[in-house]
């Protein structure tokens, strides 16, 4: 009798427990499912064998550690990802989702958390300073039409520069390679996938910052995605990223993946 | 004037895509597009007139390759000759260090040299099949009068032949001016390189299309307006008699 009515407070406590916000908020997020389309090279991709990798793998799995909470992996195609999360197939979208305005209307997006940078770059030979706008006067630059390079460098350097458009990356790195242009601005991971770039062999050099910054020219980045409900959640996420980004933890990944930087 | 530009100026106080900028943009455009087809095409006649005697000249060894040349030309897409030219043969050994680097660095060069080839081949085709028609009884009249050759060639049958040219070698002419287009692929800014300059910054494909499409027209005009003029001039023998 008194063993019986012991349980039944114990069980009402624990149903009221379950109803109080911050209660409901540690039991709920115990366990995260992260959704990642696959595969998305250096991002997220399978090793031969077979084992879930990349960095963004990488990077969620320690956000997860720093909130000591369970993260389990789901693997979406991109067409559906939004819409499964809104059925709760998963509760976070890790998936270099650029964060957009029209994407913000249906999602919350945490703070960005990566994005790639451009850079200049000229052959070996060549001593040309970027920051020395008056010294470009008559230098040509190849771009690829229509890119967030292409509005930068218009923008920028349009009154000095001769800008040369071109339909894809790889016309620019021929006419690179012919001399026929002094300098490129490039979305740096499309120009080292195409040419080698500062190193021992490589005809080419790096003669600027990775840029990635103004937000006009190159977006915002790319942010974790949650439904718009689950504000606390999308706060642990970026306490536990801003403090991966202190500590060291976010650059030893990042070195792991890039030979250049992503960390916004 | 004043009137014209205060209308101007409100016309275009509406919209974000039509500024002064971007309408400087089409200006350039419409400059170059205008520079590199009459050039091929002056350039081009001057080649092609010659050729298309040669091309009727009964010895093999002069009219195949000609043949051969317009064969080419006209059997491949000007887009894969401006392809060639302009990114193919950069990488022959060496090309940077000789006098034709200096020719080939600019996208205009190329452009231009593809594009004369190109115009050639046809107009040589069309020249030939003009001389080719000749009547007879003018060649034979012309014979009788004691003409040399050279002669005859140059009195009577050239511009006989020019006469019934005109026609088709008036569509040669717009079809230069249509396939100009291509020309942004070597990073040209030429009308539709503009356009897609507009396109690209605005994302108002109708807008920067619909426009640059209505200037291709006005120059389509008045090359047909100028043909049509040089046609009556010159075929006015041909027009029914009353």
């Amino acid at each position: 009798m008194q063993a019986s009515r012991l349980f039944f407070t114990a069980g009402l406590l624990a149903i009221s427990a379950s109803l109080l916000p911050g209660q409901a908020f540690a039991r709920d997020y115990d366990e995260v499912r992260l959704a990642v389309d696959v595969p998305y090279e250096p991002f997220e991709y399978r090793t031969p064998e077979g084992e879930l990798t990349g960095f963004e793998i990488d990077l969620g799995n320690a956000v997860c550690a720093e909130l000591d909470i369970q993260c389990t992996w789901v693997e979406q195609a991109w067409d559906g990802i939004i819409p499964g999360l809104m059925a709760r197939k998963y509760d976070a979208i890790m998936s270099s989702m650029a964060i957009t305005e029209e994407r913000a209307q249906q999602v919350l997006f945490s703070e960005p958390y990566y994005t790639t940078p451009s850079a200049w770059i000229t052959s070996k030979g060549r001593d040309i300073d970027i920051s020395d706008k008056e010294s470009l006067e008559g230098l040509t630059v190849g771009v690829q039409r229509a890119t967030l390079q292409d509005n930068y460098v218009t923008d920028l350097y349009g009154d000095v520069l001769e800008i040369r458009r071109y339909a894809s990356a790889d016309d620019v790195i021929t006419d690179m390679e012919t001399g026929r242009l002094d300098l490129t601005f490039m979305d740096y991971p499309i120009a080292e996938a195409a040419i080698d770039i500062d190193t021992e062999e490589s005809e080419f050099k790096r003669i600027s910052d990775f840029i990635k910054e103004p937000e006009k020219y190159f977006g915002k980045g790319v942010g974790v995605a949650f439904r718009k409900r689950d504000k606390e959640l999308a706060g642990m996420f970026n306490e536990a990223l801003a403090t991966l980004k202190e500590n060291g933890t976010y650059d030893e990944i990042m070195k792991e993946y890039f030979s250049y930087d992503v960390k916004l | 004037m004043e009137q014209l530009s205060a209308w101007f100026t409100e016309l275009l106080a509406d919209n974000s895509i039509f500024t002064a900028r971007t309408l400087g943009y089409y200006g350039e455009g419409l400059v170059t597009t205008v520079q590199l087809v009459f050039l091929s095409l002056v350039i081009g006649l001057v080649i092609a007139v010659p050729l298309s005697i040669a091309r009727g000249s009964k010895r093999k060894w002069i009219k195949m390759p000609i043949f051969f040349y317009t064969y080419v030309f006209r059997g491949t897409p000007l887009l894969i000759q401006l392809y060639i030219i302009y990114y193919g043969v950069v990488f022959i050994e060496g090309i940077q260090d000789t006098w034709l680097w200096v020719i080939l660095e600019e996208p205009f060069y190329p452009a231009l040299i593809a594009f004369t080839l190109n115009t050639v081949a046809y107009t040589t085709e069309i020249f030939h099949g003009a001389i080719k028609a000749t009547s007879k009884g003018e060649i034979e009249a012309a014979r009788a009068y004691g003409m040399s050759k050279s002669l005859m060639m140059r009195r009577i049958i050239l511009p006989s032949a020019f006469r019934r040219a005109l026609p088709a070698y008036g569509n040669e002419v717009i079809f230069m001016l249509h396939a100009s287009a291509i020309a942004s692929v070597v990073t040209i800014m030429d009308l539709t390189g503009a356009a897609r300059l507009v396109y690209a910054r605005f994302y108002a494909p109708f807008d920067a299309f619909l426009f640059v499409a209505a200037l291709y027209l006005c120059l389509t005009f008045a090359i047909l307006y100028l043909f049509r003029y040089l046609e009556r001039r010159m075929l006015a023998h041909l027009k029914p008699q009353s």
